[in-house]
């Protein structure tokens, strides 16, 4: 806890996706393999190997950030006075291309429409892991402006040397160095002169403080909205080149099916490039069509042992533990004091199980790739939150060195922590060498619900001991496959265990958005008001009770009031609470209900949150992120949950998995507390984790009824 | 195959395409008009929502074979060159985007919502939108951006009226 303020360089183990084995491994090309031997580059890497590993999401997992410092490589300012920005980080609706341009413009003194962000092109950004954990505004938005500050320092610098003045003297403004006592100024342009800056950014860079931001702090639009209204904007999903095909898959009947025989005769009488490598089944056509015709064509066969199914899932979960993976970091179990003997001495004590399903992050833009080769060096445009992850999968997959693969990710259609791989970008490109073409793979939306991954499922176990005045003085907290993210309790308890136990997963899961800080704060938030229940207290007074955190507290003070905490309720009206911290932000979300016990209908009337990031960067991005977060939020909390049975999705599809639509929304009030005093954190993640457990306690104010399993509702609230 | 004659934004066009084949494809491999995309392909996301004789349909579940002769609008055609079309200033002044995928099919809808309510009541534009899937959430800034449209467009016609 001591370390909160600082920026996350941990990856939780719950990111299962980034070290997962490439899907496919396809047969070595002879000719290719010697070609590369005799070229001398199939030893691959000039990185250092701790970023090798990170970056083909190799064995080690727990490594920080390593973020190149020399300026030419992050920033560029031309002749025609366009400022270029190079990030490894990517767009995918998180607003960070306005946000970032925004730090830049404030540290650099240039208008917002002078300066270009080049993101997640792997030839010319700069080594980025990728785009997660809301780390680009504590990281990278920092990292900007350290490198504007720089560059801003040296052309005043450049001024003050060919004027032979004291900079002290000069001011940067407007794009602009200007000598106010001599009244002369020069344009950074002609400062340049096109050369390239190469300044190696220092820790005493002064940056300009929050305080006194004046582009920087303020709501900014999108920077290029205008693309985005007009239709103009071209995701992955709508790239395309001359005589490009368009690529199928054809998909196994089940999960960890192995392909037994396939008969492909008919595809290839259609006229389409089949390709059967291994598991991997593909056609490329020239229309989308003609490969759904010709995929219709193949025969395969497929076999596959027995799998478990969503109606045992929670069973399974808690007896295929694998102790010992993934549970040895210091975010995956904590100790203090004697949990057993607080137990056995508390007035009261409680033992309660939570439940939550798995869910699929449904981007509204499926995955997609379009691939290009050129004789041995691959180009992929394609939508994903790691380009350079996913150029270190394509290497790996077709055995080339990296240095040979460009990934390029135009701003997509969402991931929310679900596009971290690239499946549809070895599709695309397997298909493309063998066709000799360029060739484009599109996810429909039923194999986005199936071959992606899921957000893991998770069971969690708490006991607790409380004293009779409201102290709680135990608490065992197990988290079974959902994951470590949250798990550490804010309330301050003398003595605490909890685990989280790694399980075999029957169902491929991975990141998503909060990942599993939703679970582990439905559970302790929901706990927290049944221990209120126990002891007869209000639950807000409970919680501060427990609490010493000022900045949690004060973001649930925040909420209180604005929501208006303690007013009378009308029958079947409900209110509840829920709130922590997570990703360095700390929420309180405070819900209000309708129940009509009759139909059993569930309706969240009102949401009201309060959040504090630090400085804020944006206010109403920050406010359009945290509206986002709660709209998403409902439907995990409510209804979303993704049902299988024996290695098959049963709903997947839009018509049979409920996500959150217009009439599902609540009233949603934010309240920002501004601390300007403190590093700005990321807002994507936090203001999701207080929802389900502000539902879950305000459908027991209303109704009685103690629901302990996410999804909440998904069929109305049944009679007890 | 057959020859199909369709009219996008105003503009003839002759496409080789099976007649079932759905609209959204036409416009997107045949036409290369990219704005309308692929969410679903059951018209349960409204993220290909086009505009066929001003009514707003899903063209994925549209069979091209069905609306020859029939006038499509997609975004690409609803701004009059740099001038945006009231509802997609409307979208921009209230940010009712994030990632935007959603956003062309939201404005679509919007469109054939105000040209036959031009003052929908709150209720109504979420009656009207419901099908419209935002993943990102922004639902509460698209009804915004549609009322704002509407009051911008109620206040214009007002005063072309007052000018006659």
């Amino acid at each position: 806890m001591s370390n909160r303020n600082q920026a996350q360089i941990l990856l939780e183990p719950e990111r299962y996706e980034l070290t997962a084995a490439a899907p496919y491994r396809f047969d070595l090309d002879r000719r290719e393999f010697f070609k590369f031997l005799g070229a001398g580059v199939l030893v691959v890497s000039i990185l250092k190997s701790a970023v090798v590993a990170q970056e083909s999401g190799g064995a080690s997992q727990r490594r920080g950030d390593s973020l190149p410092k020399e300026i030419d490589a992050w920033l560029h300012i031309g002749e025609n006075r366009k400022i270029t920005v190079y990030t490894g980080k990517v767009e995918m609706g998180q607003n960070i291309r306005t946000s970032l341009s925004q730090a830049v413009a404030e540290e650099l003194q240039v208008p917002i429409e002078k300066i270009e962000m080049v993101m997640g092109d792997t030839q010319l950004t700069p080594f980025d892991m990728g785009t997660f954990g809301s780390r680009t505004t504590p990281t990278m938005n920092l990292q900007l402006r350290k490198v504007a500050a720089a560059a801003r320092e040296m052309l005043i610098g450049l001024a003050a040397a060919q004027w032979q003045t004291d900079r002290q003297k000069l001011v940067a403004a407007d794009g602009k160095v200007t000598d106010p006592q001599n009244n002369r100024s020069l344009d950074y342009a002609a400062l340049t002169k096109g050369q390239q800056l190469t300044q190696i950014v220092t820790v005493g860079t002064s940056l300009i403080p929050a305080t006194s931001w004046k582009v920087a702090g303020q709501s900014a639009i999108k920077v290029d909205g205008r693309d985005f209204v007009t239709g103009r904007h071209r995701y992955p999903s709508d790239q395309k080149l001359p005589d490009m095909l368009y690529g199928k898959v054809c998909r196994p009947t089940s999960f960890n099916a192995t392909l037994v025989s396939v008969e492909t005769q008919k595809a290839k009488q259609m006229g389409a490039t089949v390709v059967h490598d291994g598991n991997f089944v593909g056609v490329a056509a020239a229309s989308t069509e003609l490969a759904a015709a010709a995929i219709a064509a193949i025969h395969a066969e497929w076999k596959s042992e027995p799998q478990p199914s969503s109606k045992e899932l929670f069973d399974y979960l808690r007896k295929n533990t694998v102790e010992g993976k993934d549970s040895t970091g210091d975010g995956d179990r904590f100790d203090l004091g004697s949990v057993d003997q607080a137990l056995g001495s508390a007035d009261h004590r409680l033992q309660q199980t939570y439940t939550v399903s798995y869910i699929a992050h449904t981007p509204l833009e499926p995955r997609a790739a379009l691939a290009k080769w050129d004789g041995d060096n691959l180009t992929v445009w394609t939508g994903t939150q790691r380009p350079f992850g996913v150029r270190g999968q394509l290497a790996e997959a077709f055995r080339i060195s990296e240095d040979r693969v460009r990934v390029l990710m135009p701003d997509t259609g969402s991931g929310y922590g679900g596009k971290h791989t690239g499946e549809t970008a070895i599709e695309a490109a397997r298909l493309a060498r063998a066709a000799k073409r360029p060739v484009k793979v599109g996810w429909t939306r039923e194999e986005e619900f199936t071959w992606a991954y899921f957000r893991p499922a998770g069971v969690i176990d708490v006991s607790s001991g409380v004293r009779s005045d409201g102290t709680i003085t135990a608490w065992e907290f197990h988290n079974y496959n959902s994951g470590s993210a949250g798990i550490r309790s804010y309330y301050e308890i003398p003595n605490q265990h909890i685990v989280f136990h790694a399980t075999n997963s029957p169902l491929r899961q991975g990141s998503y958005r909060a990942l599993a800080a939703t679970a582990n704060h439905f559970a302790r938030e929901s706990h927290m008001d049944e221990m209120a229940h126990v002891v007869k207290m209000d639950p807000l007074e409970f919680r501060l009770k427990n609490l010493k955190d000022e900045r949690l507290r004060a973001v649930f003070e925040a909420a209180a009031k604005q929501f208006g905490w303690g007013k009378t309720k009308t029958p079947g009206q409900g209110f509840g609470m829920g709130g922590g911290y997570e990703k360095l932000g700390n929420i309180a979300t405070f819900a209000e209900v309708g129940v009509d016990r009759k139909s059993g209908e569930v309706k969240v009337v009102r949401v009201v949150s309060a959040f504090e990031c630090g400085a804020i960067v944006n206010p109403d991005n920050l406010r359009n992120q945290i509206e986002g977060s709660n709209v998403q939020g409902l439907g995990g909390a409510l209804f979303e949950a993704i049902e299988f049975e024996n290695g098959k999705i049963l709903n997947g599809k839009m018509s049979q998995y409920r996500v959150p639509r217009f009439s599902d929304v609540p009233v949603l009030e934010t309240v920002l507390l501004d601390r300007k005093d403190l590093p700005s954190a990321g807002a994507g993640e936090c203001p999701m984790v207080g929802l389900a457990p502000a539902i879950a306690n305000a459908i027991f104010d209303a109704s009685g009824v103690r629901l302990r399993s996410l999804p909440l509702v998904p069929d109305g609230l049944k009679q007890s | 195959m057959s020859t199909i004659r369709l009219t996008v934004n105003g503009r003839p066009y002759t496409v080789d395409a099976e007649p079932k084949t759905s609209l959204l494809t036409v416009l997107r491999e045949h036409l290369d008009l990219t704005g309308s995309k692929y969410g679903c392909g059951e018209g349960q996301c409204g993220a290909c929502t086009v505009l066929i004789d001003g009514k707003a349909q899903r063209s994925c579940v549209t069979q091209v074979g069905s609306i020859s002769q029939r006038q499509i609008t997609t975004i690409e055609g609803l701004a009059s060159g740099e001038q945006l079309h009231p509802v997609q200033e409307a979208f921009l002044d209230a940010e009712a985007m994030q990632c935007g995928y959603c956003t062309s099919g939201m404005i679509m809808s919007a469109v054939a919502l105000l040209q036959r309510n031009p003052a929908p009541k709150e209720s109504e534009i979420i009656a009207f939108m419901d099908g419209n899937v935002c993943r990102c959430g922004t639902y509460p800034r698209i009804v915004s951006a549609i009322q704002k449209a509407a009051k911008v467009a109620t206040a214009s016609s007002a005063a072309k009226g007052a000018g006659r």
